[in-house]
């Protein structure tokens, strides 16, 4: 049977009296799951909860199957943690610290030893890695943390900031880590990141957390799909409500935008010639007609956007 | 030279034991500590005193080999008894102090300072186990130079003296073995409650020695002060002595202890009190642990 890769159910997390993961609820099942959010929001919490590290105070959740209270050693026997900040054990050479990692993970001490060596050479660092990790750069260090979260051979992967501190090339080279180990199919991903980009390129789905809730939840890939025939019309003088009557009688779904805009997506088959058609039946002068992409900047500003439109 | 296929690859043999992770890390922490030159001269040079009082055991038992150097009767100087085998217990046990002090705080403080406890337990391994695998290191070396030289002894003595002697003289060898363990345990616990709470490494070695001197001190005064007893409860060192000597004789002592670890007679305390102030100690240590071995730190 197959398990949903994460099912959040009614998880709750408080620190004293304060509620940090407000009662969420969500069942993800995509290969790549981006979370989303400001700062603050959860992220690195909610993962920290999925790991047993903060106790739920009410709820659960199951990770492929298991329930993280019920079962929580057989939970983080499925999982591989790259953290956000500087891990790693002094003095050690990167290679023997992949070892120890993988050991702890349950590997015999071989297996450990070849899975930390061809760990390495897989996140790129296989010229250095005799050397003590205190000496590795920013950008090695993130290698040297994904190499021992990979290393066990995980089900699941939890990336929390995996570009953080990155100058360009190294970011690069994170990404088309992360999207070869995600197109590979072997494991799912948890990508936590706050750069809507990273997560726009490696995830398919996405939860953006907000004070502790759920804020949206999308599949980037049906949102990329319905992008295909997403359109942003400008006309002249104010929209005529029957030209908008007129457009929806063709199955096109719309919404106003800002200044006057209108967003409209059109349904497969329909060409926009169509519209233009209707839009001088109806004496409307469009001005402008842009296909445009709703980004996962689009989504996550709307999801951020408080009762009262201030952000 | 082997060809590392750079592609990721999930693992699908078999896995270790879940108890055999626990060994991981004292054989990781041993791989580190050979490779300091003067901790292994230091634990070596520990076993002198018990090399010298093997060589009394022998000699008390080979008067004719004090022929040879002309000191015939000298073994009469030297007893092997409860004093000998306490104040052996005492020795060691103050060079178990030391190399505590200088091991200990190397083991946890080095994992808080990188954030690398997050890295242990978001694997299948628990605080527990995290905590016995890191005390393990010291229960080991600790063992190894309290309780199995002791023993040893205790053997040959048996071996030369006869098995009655043994038996008539078990509580020694109980002694030894529990006396030992209270005080390792509880070195242990301290050293890496400190190494916990105080991330440079030199620091916390330099207080293992101010919480058994200083406090102590401070116990001292006390009792100076207020004319009373309760000071010694500070004394850690008083507290292991007392418990030692009724482990060792009983109810009806023939002596007050050893070494640093000796209760001055007439300022006794009962028994039941310096067992219950180990036993908060020790419940301290368990704490300060529990609050920082934690794979995310909470800030409130």
């Amino acid at each position: 049977m197959d398990h949903p890769v994460i099912d959040l159910d009614g998880l709750e997390v408080r620190f004293g009296d304060r509620v940090i993961l407000k009662s969420l609820k969500a069942s993800l099942t995509g290969r790549s799951i981006g979370l989303l959010g400001p700062n603050g929001a959860g992220k690195s919490t909610l993962l920290n909860a999925l790991l047993g590290f903060h106790w739920p105070s009410a709820g659960t959740a199951r990770i492929l199957g298991r329930d993280i209270r019920r079962e929580p050693r057989a939970v983080r026997s499925l999982i591989g943690y790259m953290p956000e900040n500087d891990s790693f054990i002094a003095g050690m050479s990167g290679v023997r610290f992949v070892r120890l990692m993988a050991e702890l993970a349950g590997l015999p001490r071989s297996e450990a030893l070849e899975r930390a060596h061809e760990a390495f050479f897989y996140v790129g660092l296989g010229e250095v890695r005799y050397r003590t990790l205190g000496t590795y750069s920013l950008g090695m260090k993130q290698a040297a943390k994904l190499a021992q979260a990979i290393a066990h051979g995980p089900k699941l992967l939890f990336l929390d900031e995996p570009t953080n501190g990155l100058d360009p090339p190294a970011r690069l080279r994170m990404i088309q880590l992360i999207q070869e180990i995600r197109d590979r199919g072997d494991l799912h991903l948890i990508v936590s990141s706050h750069l809507l980009r990273d997560v726009e390129e490696c995830c398919d789905e996405v939860l953006i957390l907000k004070d502790g809730s759920i804020a949206a939840f999308c599949n980037l890939e049906e949102e990329r799909r319905a992008n295909r025939r997403f359109l942003e019309m400008e006309t002249r003088g104010e929209l005529n409500g029957n030209f908008v009557e007129a457009i929806r009688g063709l199955g096109c779904e719309t919404a106003p935008g800002a200044q006057g805009r209108l967003k409209v997506v059109l349904p497969d088959g329909l060409e926009i010639r169509r519209l233009y058609e209707i839009a001088a039946a109806q004496e409307v002068q469009i001005r402008r007609l842009n296909r445009r992409r709703d980004s996962l900047e689009d989504i996550f500003l709307k999801a951020m956007e408080a009762a009262d439109g201030r952000l | 030279m082997a060809v590392y296929k750079k592609t990721y690859r999930p693992y699908e043999g078999a896995l270790t034991a879940r108890w055999s992770r626990l060994l991981v890390i004292p054989r990781y922490a041993f791989e580190d500590l050979h490779r300091r030159k003067f901790l292994a001269i230091f634990f070596f040079a520990s076993f002198l005193y018990p090399l010298i009082c093997a060589i009394i055991i022998y000699i008390q038992h080979n008067a004719s080999s004090l022929s040879l150097i002309n000191a015939q009767g000298a073994q009469r100087l030297i007893t092997i008894n409860v004093v000998f085998f306490l104040s052996l217990l005492g020795w060691q046990s103050m060079l178990a102090l030391f190399l505590a002090a200088f091991v200990g705080p190397g083991q946890v403080s080095p994992d808080l300072a990188n954030n690398a406890l997050a890295l242990y337990l978001a694997r299948p391994f628990s605080r527990t186990e995290y905590v016995l695998g890191k005390m393990s290191v010291l229960l080991i070396l600790l063992s190894l130079m309290t309780w199995v030289p002791g023993l040893l002894l205790f053997g040959l003595e048996s071996y030369l003296e006869g098995w009655s002697w043994a038996v008539d003289h078990a509580r020694i060898a109980s002694g030894l073995f529990f006396g030992a363990w209270v005080w390792i345990l509880l070195l242990a616990l301290l050293a890496l409650a400190l190494s916990a709470w105080v991330k440079w490494r030199a620091a916390a070695g330099t207080l293992m020695f101010g919480v058994f001197f200083v406090a102590s001190a401070f116990g001292a005064v006390i009792n100076g002060i207020e004319r009373t007893n309760w000071g010694h409860l500070f004394n850690i060192g008083y507290l292991v002595g007392s418990v030692w000597v009724w482990l060792f004789e009983g109810n009806n002592p023939t002596t007050n202890g050893a070494i640093f670890f000796r209760a001055p007679r007439g300022e006794t305390l009962p028994l039941w009190m310096s067992w219950a102030g180990l036993a908060v100690l020790a419940l301290v240590c368990l704490y300060m642990l529990a609050r920082k071995i934690r794979g995310a730190e909470v800030v409130r």
